[in-house]
């Protein structure tokens, strides 16, 4: 009895040049792929280089050396307009982590508050809570700002007749206050500071071990705050206990001397910290409310309080899911405070859009922008990254 | 000896506390214990001594008379007169008077066609079709120069309908090529992935004002000699490329939830690639992600506010336009903030609350 | 892939719209402008005395008039100009690609502006400088009691540097707060945020007496911080089409010297004077040479009249802006108006 043999049909290899061979075809289509994207690429860049060639424009990031001749109103080291133009942009770049930094940390707080609060116990405080939350992320965060940044100049008593109350002056050119003068005492006091950092970090290593092998749990926040402290006054003492503040004092038309916050930044950092802590907020909710329903029970079945089992139950288990969203809220946050240049603070949009004015090199300028918030943006999203992998389950 | 048993009945218990009704959720909610009870006192408190201020400055002591000098009077709050005054600069901004009925009928049309598009009833490709139609009618009205129209030039275009066509017709314009996009990140050839990743991050990476800039002061440079494109379908060419990188997020969000069993259920009934995608994958992962998009829609439609620093007169931009230039109104221009503060409030929280509602839909065919 | 074919539709649409679009050679320009038969003029987005628009959309002001006049000179009608508002960051990207013919937004010439842009000034149609806007009530008579203080400004314009150098120059530590909008910097100077507002002078009077409230409470300080001569530009490339810009402006302060005005054009015609006969065009044909007719200037003046007239009207003591004529006067009468001669 003969075998009937019946060939599988082999699917065409790589090497089978027709239109039966997914490989080649997939081939084929990356091909065409690169060719109109590197020849879209290659139109455009054209088109500009033959632009600029024939309108005799200067291109090139040979204009970064030169000096800026402009001035910022506020920065965080000092800056003249004989500066070159990469300092006026790093100077730019730093005022924009400024707001941005400051920011995320006040969002994070108010934002984890709001989220918590949608979960009180007392019906006024959840549903102020949502109005909140509701309110703040559907009015556009331009519209925020401007409105903050109105508010500010309007309501504020003027500059001439500044509000004074202690060391401190509000009027319309903004917050001003007692700034200590810097003197080698304070370095000592910031040595006692890292000092107090290694001692607190010897000491929750002695604690978490004296916990394990005693059952006796020792304070981990209030102790460790405590030592951080004090080595950082005993820092100062031994620095000579320098205390002379630069106190801000009326002058003939405005507020001189201190330090100051202007209403630019201050409307920033408010818009931006109002509207991104309600989307926190929402994400903080829905990350608690992930969390299975058992752990709430159990937690109080062991008699944790209900704010011992937000604490050390909840919030623990809802950090996995919070994170991956509330990175993109933070890096929102940062791409947001490019909108200040509408409010008139110096932020790396704005120092970019002078550079661009001053020089015309508006490719340059713009690719400049684009660069900083993308470095921005990437380093953040690995740095978290790092974090949610080290915060996730350890599966065993 | 036999004991004899009295049964005795056991006194009847209380009955139950009443768990509805005013009081007892008084009692649950505002005074279970004395945190609760504190925190109760100190927050109505508060409301109590604010909401009472607002309401004097917004509606006991306002006027709504259009005149700035009534406004100027002492004692009066909020002057909504420059609402009255000003509504047709601030809608429309700087749109000819006696056309305005234009935009009106254009935006109402878009409106109706975007209730359409987020009705179930209309979900199939009759939609598409609808909004070809409604989108030329659209421009018709607004540019005229046909059917006795006067034409009006883009650049007079502005207020909420300028804002509204610019946010959904750019989302539309981004849908095809955010779906694109997904699947070309999900893609097995490596140069198509690569550049569908390197598109999505560097869009993603950077701030929309940024791009927007690159459409208003670098685009014209990309082109040819003697080609030159209005400043608003650069914009447009802008926010749709914005867009799309976010949308081709979700959509990607919503193929990676498809269990692999689908592809390989079409694959062994001998479905081609695009049949795959086309007919099995794609529709339900679109169901899935009509929720994300939805909100991807709200950051949009806030998100245009930002063309206004490219000098487009969309509402935020119209407003200034109405307010900057005018000394006698400049000072009430927190009313029309709060004015057109509302607008976008209503617009987003309708839009969010469709997004909840259609998200319970879809869970509820996963519950069956 | 549907990416590429995506791409192709995208590279098609592109392609069909660069046919639509209108197109225009550079080195071509007047032939482009008469194929299309309207001049693209990019004008500032709101500035009273130099260009402005109405709410019916039509334009006033200096550079508005200029405009109008070589619409007039090359087509044979003022109105035939389509009007691109632009601000400050958008005039020169909008000239350099060609979305516009002429910039006639209150643009101050300098030398990295002629030599880095790859545009050409044409000739100036104000003498201005840079001052300063403060409020009564501060009670600053000089520029150099601004010592430490905030001073509004909008970011990309000249200003912003002459003010710096100023602040440089006296040791006075200004603190700029700078906007991206015009709108922006006098808002905040206006609710109390600075000190002081600085733009060109004429551009202050026209914020002082169309913006304030009471333009009395505010005080235009008398120093001057810069020379800041401003007149429309054009791309360069085209050499015809720069040298119309440019004749008909001289055309225009010629006549002044002159005295024919928008008026009296017709009756000039008969004038013996050899001037005036060039000008209009009755013995000599100067327009041919331009690639424009004989009646060129006799148009440009039947629209908007003589540089005088033009002042008078937007800037001039009569209008709201209330300048005076100074160093724009007739270099015969003071001032540094020097048209070169139409001959």
């Amino acid at each position: 009895m003969a075998e009937a043999k019946v060939a599988p049909r082999t699917p065409p290899s790589k090497r089978d040049w027709s239109w039966r061979s997914q490989a080649f075809r997939g081939l084929i289509y990356q091909i065409l792929a690169v060719l109109l994207i590197g020849s879209a690429v290659w139109w455009l860049a054209h088109n500009t280089s033959e632009n600029m060639r024939i309108r005799g424009i200067k291109s090139g990031f040979d204009f970064l050396a030169a000096p800026a001749g402009f001035d910022i109103g506020e920065s965080l080291f000092p800056f003249d307009s004989n500066n070159p133009y990469w300092k006026a942009f790093l100077i730019g770049i730093t005022n924009t982590l400024r707001v941005a930094i400051v920011g995320i940390i006040l969002t994070t707080i108010l934002g984890t508050l709001l989220g918590v609060g949608r979960f009180s116990r007392n019906g006024l405080v959840r549903g102020l809570c949502q109005t909140y939350v509701e309110f703040f992320r559907n009015v556009p965060v331009l519209l925020q700002l401007l409105m903050w940044y109105l508010l500010f100049t309007e309501l504020l008593p003027d500059i001439a007749d500044a509000k004074h109350f202690g060391g401190f002056f509000l009027s319309k050119g903004g917050l001003s206050f007692p700034d200590p003068v810097w003197a080698t005492g304070h370095l000592w006091a910031v040595g006692g500071l890292a000092v107090g950092a290694v001692l607190t970090w010897a000491y929750r290593r002695w604690a978490r071990r004296s916990f394990e092998a005693t059952g006796r749990l020792r304070s981990m926040f209030w102790v460790p705050v405590a030592i951080v402290l004090a080595a950082g006054v005993v820092g100062w003492l031994i620095g000579g206990a320098p205390s002379e503040f630069n106190f801000p004092k009326k002058g003939e038309f405005a507020v001189e001397g201190g330090g100051s916050l202007t209403p630019e930044f201050m409307a920033v950092l408010l818009g931006l910290t109002l509207y991104t802590s309600s989307f926190v907020a929402e994400v903080v909710r829905s990350g608690i409310s992930s969390v299975a329903r058992g752990q709430g029970e159990a937690a109080q079945a062991l008699g944790l309080s209900k704010g011992q089992e937000m604490q050390k139950v909840l919030l623990p288990q809802a950090l996995r899911v919070i994170i991956p969203p509330v990175t993109s809220q933070f890096l929102n946050l940062t791409k947001n405070s490019s909108l200040a240049v509408a409010i008139g603070y110096p932020d790396v949009v704005s120092i970019a859009n002078t550079a661009l004015n001053q020089t015309g090199r508006a490719v340059e300028c713009i690719a400049l922008i684009m660069l900083v918030y993308l470095v921005t943006s990437l380093s953040t999203s690995i740095f978290m990254g790092w974090y949610n992998a080290k915060s996730a389950i350890q599966e065993r | 000896m036999a004991e004899t048993i009295i049964f005795q009945s056991l006194p009847a218990r209380p009955a139950p506390t009443k768990t509805e009704g005013l009081v007892p959720w008084a009692k649950a909610n505002l005074f279970a214990n004395w945190q609760s009870t504190v925190t109760t006192f100190v927050v109505g408190g508060l409301l109590l001594y604010f909401i009472p201020q607002f309401l004097n400055w917004a509606v006991l002591t306002a006027t709504t008379v259009p005149n700035a000098d009534a406004c100027r009077a002492p004692g009066v709050g909020a002057c909504w007169g420059v609402i009255t005054e000003k509504y047709r600069l601030i809608i429309f901004g700087r749109y000819p008077l006696e056309e305005q009925w234009r935009p009106l009928v254009a935006t109402l049309l878009l409106l109706a066609l975007l209730v359409a598009s987020c009705t179930r009833a209309f979900w199939n490709k009759w939609l598409l079709v609808l909004w070809a139609v409604v989108v030329a009618i659209f421009f018709a009205l607004m540019y005229g120069n046909v059917l006795g129209l006067s034409k009006v030039t883009t650049d007079r275009w502005g207020g909420l309908p300028l804002t509204i066509m610019l946010s959904s017709m750019s989302m539309v314009m981004a849908f095809p090529l955010a779906i694109a996009v997904a699947l070309g990140r999900r893609s097995k050839l490596p140069a198509i992935r690569t550049f569908c990743t390197i598109y999505v991050e560097l869009i993603r990476g950077v701030p929309l004002i940024s791009v927007l800039f690159m459409a208003s002061f670098m685009f014209p440079l990309f082109m040819p000699q003697g080609v030159t494109i209005d400043v608003l379908i650069r914009v447009f060419a802008g926010l749709t490329l914005f867009a799309a990188a976010y949308m081709a997020e979700v959509i990607r969000g919503g193929l990676q939830a498809m269990p692999k069993g689908q592809a390989e259920a079409a694959a062994s009934l001998g479905l081609s690639y695009w049949q795959t995608q086309g007919r099995i994958i794609l529709p339900q992962a679109l169901a899935l992600v009509v929720p994300s998009i939805v909100n991807n829609f709200i950051g949009l439609f806030k998100d245009t506010s930002l063309v206004g620093i490219v000098s487009l007169y969309e509402l935020t931009g119209s407003l200034g336009l109405a307010l900057n230039g005018d000394a006698d109104w400049r000072p009430f221009k927190l009313e029309g903030y709060v004015f057109i503060t509302f607008i976008y409030f209503a617009f987003c929280f309708a839009m969010s609350r469709y997004s909840l509602w259609i998200e319970k839909q879809v869970n509820k065919s996963k519950l069956r | 892939m549907i990416n590429t074919r995506l791409k192709v539709a995208f590279s098609a649409m592109l392609a069909a719209t660069a046919l639509t679009a209108l197109p225009a050679h550079a080195g071509k320009t007047l032939d482009a402008i008469k194929a299309k038969g309207q001049i693209v003029c990019g004008v500032n987005t709101g500035l009273a005395g130099f260009s402005q628009a109405d709410a019916a959309g039509n334009w006033t002001g200096i550079d508005a008039d200029t405009c109008k006049a070589i619409a007039a000179a090359v087509l044979g009608d003022a109105t035939k100009i389509k009007w691109v508002p632009l601000n400050a960051q958008q005039r020169f990207a909008a000239l350099q690609s060609g979305e516009i013919d002429i910039l006639a937004r209150n643009t101050t010439f300098s030398l990295t502006r002629d030599a880095s842009l790859g545009l050409h000034q044409t000739a100036v149609t104000y003498y201005d400088g840079q001052g300063f806007m403060v409020t009564a009530k501060s009670k600053i008579k000089d520029a150099k009691q601004l010592k430490g203080q905030t001073v509004c400004v909008q970011s990309g314009t000249t200003t912003e540097k002459n003010l710096t150098d100023f602040s440089k120059a006296n040791g006075l530590g200004i603190k700029p707060v700078v906007f991206e909008k015009v709108e922006a910097a006098t808002g905040a100077y206006f609710a109390g945020r600075c000190i002081a507002y600085t733009t060109d002078a004429s551009g202050l009077a026209s914020v002082r007496n169309k913006e304030a409230k009471v333009p009395d409470d505010h005080v235009i300080l008398p120093q001057l911080i810069s020379k800041e001569p401003l007149g429309p530009m054009v791309r360069r490339g085209d050499d015809e089409w720069f040298a119309i810009v440019k004749w008909v402006i001289y055309g225009l302060l010629e006549s002044e010297e002159y005295g024919i005005t928008q008026a009296n054009v017709d009756q000039m015609k008969t004038s013996q004077d050899p001037v005036v006969q060039r000008i209009l065009g009755t013995t000599e044909d100067t327009g041919k040479l331009l690639g424009l007719d004989k009646e060129w200037m006799a148009r440009a003046l039947k629209s908007v009249g003589n540089y005088g007239e033009m002042f008078e009207r937007n800037v001039g003591p009569k209008s709201p802006l209330k300048l005076p004529r100074g160093a724009n006067n007739q270099w015969n009468k003071g001032g540094l108006m020097y048209a070169y001669p139409v001959r």
